[in-house]
């Protein structure tokens, strides 16, 4: 009587397939519990919506000058270059790492030279493509920390990669890609839309 | 009065394993005889894991995880809160205690083989232990909401994005949003009250647990088990854990406890490197600070980060720096299975070990000087060679450690 009641015997085929059922159907439930969990962790629908895009009047933005705006959340560079500093972007191609914009950072109408509509004016997200910090605007030519080749451009603080005065990062860096140009237009000659490329769509 | 409290014993113990339990620990838990100082550590993590638990409740009741209000509300602890300055300091030093303690604690572990065999899943819950506490730091780091909370949490959540594939998720779901935002500090501080520190005490309970049952390791690195008396099977060279060691740790907190009221009430700050100046000023997302760094406890690791400037195969440096970084930590746990020396502890290692343990520790210090400067080329060269330093101490073990002429080990543990 006891010998035919052993757990051994108990755990034939039949038993051990409805363990396994109930362990597969258990596992799937607790998945499906940790979905909403999970989900309730991205972005809210507030998150979402946030994120106009933000109109920007550059008229007394002089040659030289860097204005910054937020624009999502993050900092939007506006640099209006001089003559000067734009004839060091040509220089510097030989110690870039994608001095030709090839790598996918920009829109279509910012894959230039200048990456940029308006050639003096730059318009370009101030983060650094390594970690996220904003490099400093260096417009001084040779400072003693930078060296005797420095052209003027921006250095990041955190981890000492350098971008030139058209956001394009120099090799042998941390940093990876040149920096982010956002989608932007000019609604008048010196209204700038930051975040979109027309009234219309933002 | 006797009677009656054996009386309560009893009924207790017929109900609860007071007594076994007691005795298991403390009281009949034999340690080797000739513990020295490094087996203070242990016992002041503990000590400092409690003073973060009730300073960080106390914390919680005045602070506001909230973008507009978390900067002002830290200092509204500072300035109005009675002795707000005294519970946030000596939840500010403990931080800093913490890191000092347990980088001790594991190097204690490093010099006397105690990760090996039979330790070490000993070994890997203190890893586990050593990845949440770093948790830890890190998301209590954001909560003031000041410069370096901000950019410092930029550069760490950054370096998740660089992970392929699923980089862009994972940076989504660590913010709740776009970018970093009220709904990333109010999440970090789930983590950082509730999470972290619930996840903490369990893997401490667990490492004690651990540690019970295979026994301590001692400064000979030899088995204090496997020579017991025969006749009361306690070994011969273990002493109770209470009342010897329980007294001789009364001493290492007192000391412990000088040092840090000391820090407490002269130096909180400590020149700026327990609590940065730059986190003095309100989060500003428009600007990095011209000189971030990570606080002392992480520059080692980010020192690694920045070194990487070179693209290598088909990975880029930034994901370098980062796999660097990681495997930098990782790469403890791999201690039990790297080291094939004969003998466990230093006492009994050649010199090829002893050379190679003295090299690994400057080259900890040295990156951890590096991270804490601006990166100049030169800097940069130096972070790059003592990586390799750092690296060579872990991957070269398995043979340095076999070709190693080491010393007979003693059959019973020496003074």
């Amino acid at each position: 009587m006891a010998d035919s009641f052993s757990i051994e015997n108990e755990m034939n085929g039949r038993r051990r397939f409805l363990v396994a059922a109930t362990s597969v159907a258990g596992g799937i439930a607790g998945a499906a519990v940790a979905t909403p969990f999970l989900l309730s962790m991205m972005p809210s629908e507030r998150a979402k919506a946030a994120g106009a895009p933000v109109e920007v009047d550059i008229e007394k933005l002089e040659p030289g000058m860097l204005l910054m705006v937020e624009w999502r959340g993050r900092v939007v560079w506006i640099l209006n270059r001089t003559p000067e500093m734009l004839a060091t972007l040509a220089k510097l191609e030989g110690e870039l790492a994608d001095p030709n914009s090839e790598r996918d950072q920009q829109p279509d109408y910012a894959q230039n030279q200048t990456r940029s509509i308006k050639p003096e004016i730059l318009v370009a997200v101030g983060l650094c493509t390594h970690l996220g910090c904003s490099p400093v605007f260096r417009k001084e030519i040779a400072p003693e920390d930078l060296g005797p080749d420095w052209l003027g451009g921006f250095f990041c603080p955190c981890h000492g990669s350098k971008f030139d005065l058209a956001g394009r990062v120099y090799s042998n860096l941390p940093a990876p890609t040149n920096m982010v140009v956002p989608p932007h237009t000019y609604l008048t000659d010196t209204r700038l839309l930051v975040g979109a490329e027309s009234k219309e769509s933002a | 009065m006797s009677k009656g409290l054996n009386a309560l014993r009893e009924w207790i113990d017929a109900r609860f394993p007071m007594t076994s339990n007691w005795e298991a620990h403390l009281s009949k838990y034999y340690a080797p005889k000739n513990f020295n100082f490094w087996y203070y550590f242990g016992s002041l993590a503990l000590l400092v894991l409690v003073n973060q638990i009730l300073t960080g409740i106390f914390l919680t009741m005045n602070y506001k995880p909230d973008a507009t209000l978390a900067f002002a509300s830290v200092e509204y602890i500072m300035r109005d809160v009675d002795y707000g300055w005294l519970i946030r300091y000596m939840h500010s030093t403990g931080a800093s205690m913490f890191f000092v303690v347990v980088y001790l604690h594991m190097f204690r572990g490093m010099m006397y083989g105690s990760y090996r065999k039979p330790r070490e899943l000993l070994w890997l819950i203190g890893m586990a232990i050593f990845f949440v506490l770093m948790s830890l730091a890190f998301t209590g780091y954001i909560l003031p909401w000041g410069q370096m909370s901000y950019w410092g949490a930029q550069v760490i959540v950054s370096m998740f994005g660089a992970i392929p594939v699923v980089g862009d998720s994972l940076t989504l779901l660590l913010l709740g949003d776009f970018n970093l935002s009220d709904a990333t500090l109010n999440r970090f501080f789930a983590y950082h009250v509730v999470t972290l520190p619930l996840l903490m005490i369990v893997l401490v309970f667990v490492h004690i647990l651990a540690l019970h049952e295979v026994g301590s390791n001692n400064p000979d690195g030899v088995e204090i088990k496997a020579n017991k008396n025969p006749e009361t099977k306690i070994p011969v060279d273990g002493i109770p854990f209470h009342p010897y060691y329980s007294v001789k740790d009364i001493v290492g907190v007192i000391v412990f406890l000088i040092v840090f009221c000391t820090i407490v009430f002269f130096a909180p700050e400590f020149g700026g490197y327990f609590l940065e100046h730059n986190n003095f000023i309100p989060a500003n997302t428009l600007q990095t600070p011209d000189h971030i760094a990570p606080v002392w406890y992480f520059t080692p690791y980010y020192s690694m980060l920045r070194a990487v400037t070179v693209n290598f195969l088909w990975i880029d440096a930034k994901l370098w720096g980062v796999i660097l970084m990681g495997a930098a930590v990782v790469i403890f746990a791999f201690l039990p299975w790297l080291d094939r020396s004969p003998v466990k502890s230093i006492r009994y290692k050649g010199p090829i070990f002893k050379f190679a343990l003295t090299m690994f520790v400057i080259s900890f210090f040295v990156l951890g000087y590096l991270g804490m400067k601006a990166p100049t080329p030169l800097y940069t060269l130096l972070a790059q060679i003592f990586t390799v330093v750092y690296f060579a101490f872990f991957i070269l073990m398995p043979w340095y450690s076999k070709i190693d002429k080491t010393k007979p080990e003693p059959k019973r543990v020496t003074k």
